[in-house]
């Protein structure tokens, strides 16, 4: 596997499938997501965006290595240039690698927000936790207050604070504005992207295309647990012309603004996947090699994609 | 601070009030149950005089007795009797019934605490242990047993417990509080635990499968939820998810189970005492039972219900002071 320069976690071919019972002792398998590929450079926000139920959390999880037990994991991982192996990953969450998660129901419900925000490791960072409560504009008695006394808002803006409390490279936020006014979100993203500044890398996990396409430095398309291109923003915010993938192109064109033209079908669940190109059964240039097999990924125009006629 | 005071004087209040009307309801039920039994009270009275009555004489304690008041009449006279503190006298004891319980509790209390404190932390603690190594042998084998002990009757739990520890291997004594030819005055601290080991065991035995298997459940939602992912995220272990997570969130439905289960407690009693032949409040209720002393049984029936109501009682007040989402909102 040729390893890139310069980037920080490198994707190739990730699956994630899971084990499952149905009837009585039948097995079966759940693929959830399938030959990802994902590079992130120091430095850089990228943005993961597809719809809810595309896996995209998992990607998260599997990042991290905390996927549950029955959760089979294929493809290459690395990690500054070594193989993000389980025990590797291990040490490096909370360290080098932060999550920012998706709601309050990620705090535990019967432990005050400051020691939440701290941490398990000590001594406890707690000037540095009260100065990014100040920054959020977070109230000084937050801290004494238990997970259900905040609002949504606030409760986001005490995770991000319980992400950016660690040295973390590698920042993987899952959803981290819904439920938070516009300006709080602004501010959010602000910190992300100056975190990027800082020479940190951001992974942004999130179905709010809008905000994808402003902020983050590159995005991928994340479609049915694939990622399906990989772009500079900016060709998402030029349109349709600069992008290389159908369903990137499709997406532009359903978004509000841009005339609201959905397109047929629907996203094919995990179990019913299809067997070639995960997008070909929507395809409206498929072709029977679509349809076979696996599109390779491919260099166009300083941007990656999984189609056979991108271009 | 001045909130909480009026909060728990409220809820004292409010407790104080259900309390009341559950005994009364108890005291009505209790004797309907016995003016509609076959027990004759006269009879019984009689048979304790240990002499021969004449029916005229038996007709004047009758008269004496109000027993052929209406029962309504009859209720009420024992109600405000009661009221006054005065629950009559036991036929089988001759003694007054409130003395009787005040001093058999006294004896069961000890057992009683001992059982309860032991069954609770043996139950919560192995229900950690399963919890943490779910599916694996060690989970596997604890429940296995955890289910054996739920389904064995107490009895005979405690025969088997005497036949192994005080007959076969002659470690633990196989009855009484106390030594045998030692006056109850003399009988040391140390001679009463020793006697009270083997039946506290035997109760404890009872009530901590049910305990260790809320608490296995419990620990393995806390386990499966958001936040445990979000600690595993930030790079907690499992003995740090077991410890920051894991007791605070399972601690709770564990108190509340154990206050809740002074109703078993209360039945495995009455078993236990008897085959371990100690002099507590369990055995006087069997002993009324079986002797058919009213007075005695509806003073046990009675304080029972009081026990159990009280413990319901702490275990919701508990769960008000240490749960901080039952606490009033904002501090």
């Amino acid at each position: 596997m040729e390893q890139k320069e310069g980037t920080l976690l490198e994707i190739h071919d990730l699956s994630v499938s899971f084990k499952m019972y149905d009837h009585g002792l039948n097995q079966t398998r759940l693929q959830v997501i399938s030959d990802l590929h994902l590079t992130v450079r120091p430095g850089e926000i990228v943005a993961v965006a597809g719809s809810s139920g595309s896996g995209k959390s998992l990607l998260a999880s599997a990042i991290l290595g905390i996927l549950p037990g029955n959760a089979e994991v294929k493809g290459h991982m690395h990690y500054k240039g070594q193989e993000l192996t389980p025990k590797r990953q291990q040490q490096l969450r909370g360290k080098e690698m932060a999550l920012v998660p998706q709601s309050v129901a990620f705090l535990d419900p019967l432990m005050k927000v400051g020691s939440q925000a701290d941490g398990h490791k000590r001594p406890r960072p707690k000037d540095r936790r009260k100065q990014l409560f100040r920054r959020f504009g977070l109230p000084d008695n937050t801290e004494r207050l238990y997970p259900f006394q905040l609002s949504g808002g606030m409760a986001r803006r005490v995770l991000v604070s319980a992400a950016l409390i660690t040295d973390a490279q590698l920042i993987i936020a899952d959803e981290p504005t819904p439920g938070m006014s516009l300006d709080q979100a602004l501010e959010a993203l602000k910190m992300f992207r100056q975190l990027a500044d800082e020479g940190k890398a951001v992974i942004l996990i999130t179905h709010d295309i809008d905000l994808a396409f402003e902020f983050a430095d590159r995005v991928a398309v994340f479609y049915a647990g694939t990622t399906v291109e990989t772009a500079p923003a900016s060709d998402f915010r030029d349109g349709p012309q600069a992008l290389r993938h159908p369903y990137s192109k499709a997406l532009w064109k359903a978004l509000p603004q841009n005339g609201f033209q959905p397109i047929p079908g629907f996203q094919p669940y995990a179990g019913s996947l299809p067997k070639g190109c995960l997008f070909a059964p929507r395809c409206p240039y498929r072709t029977e090699e679509c349809i076979e097999k696996t599109p390779p990924v491919r260099e166009i125009r300083g941007g990656e994609v999984r189609c056979c006629h991108g271009s | 601070m001045k909130g909480i005071i009026r909060r728990l004087a409220r809820i004292l209040a409010l407790s104080g009030a259900k309390t009341a009307a559950l005994m009364l309801a108890v005291s009505i039920v209790a004797f309907v149950l016995v003016t509609v039994s076959p027990i004759d009270p006269v009879q019984q009275y009689i048979l304790g005089l240990g002499t021969a009555v004449s029916p005229e004489q038996r007709a004047e304690i009758e008269e004496y007795w109000g027993v052929n008041l209406p029962p309504a009449k009859r209720y009420m006279n024992w109600l405000s009797n009661l009221l006054r503190g005065n629950l009559g006298e036991s036929a089988l004891y001759r003694r007054p019934v409130a003395d009787i319980i005040r001093e058999r509790f006294s004896n069961s209390l000890a057992l009683m605490l001992c059982a309860w404190a032991l069954s609770g932390v043996t139950g919560f603690v192995l229900g950690c242990v399963m919890g943490m190594h779910r599916d694996t042998w060690p989970d596997k084998l604890l429940k296995s047993i955890c289910y054996l002990l739920s389904s064995v009757p107490t009895f005979w739990l405690g025969l088997v417990m005497l036949l192994v520890f005080s007959v076969w291997l002659k470690w633990f004594p196989i009855g009484f509080s106390g030594p045998i030819g030692v006056a109850s005055r003399d009988v040391t601290i140390w001679q009463k635990l020793y006697h009270l080991i083997l039946p506290a065991v035997t109760l404890s035995f009872m009530s901590f499968a049910n305990i260790a298997l809320h608490t296995r459940q419990k620990l393995t939602d806390v386990l499966n939820s958001d936040y445990v992912l979000f600690a595993r995220a930030r790079g907690e272990e499992n003995r740090t998810i077991l410890w920051r997570h894991g007791l605070r969130n399972t601690v709770i439905p564990a108190l509340t189970l154990q206050f809740a289960s002074f109703s078993e407690l209360f039945g495995g009693f009455v078993m236990a005492e008897n085959v371990f032949s100690y002099p507590g409040l369990g055995s006087a209720a069997a002993a009324a039972g079986l002797n058919s002393d009213v007075p005695l049984l509806l003073g046990v029936t009675l304080f029972s219900a009081l026990f159990v109501c009280v413990g319901n009682t702490m275990a919701n007040l508990l769960y008000g002071l240490i749960d901080p989402q039952i606490q009033e909102a904002v501090p």
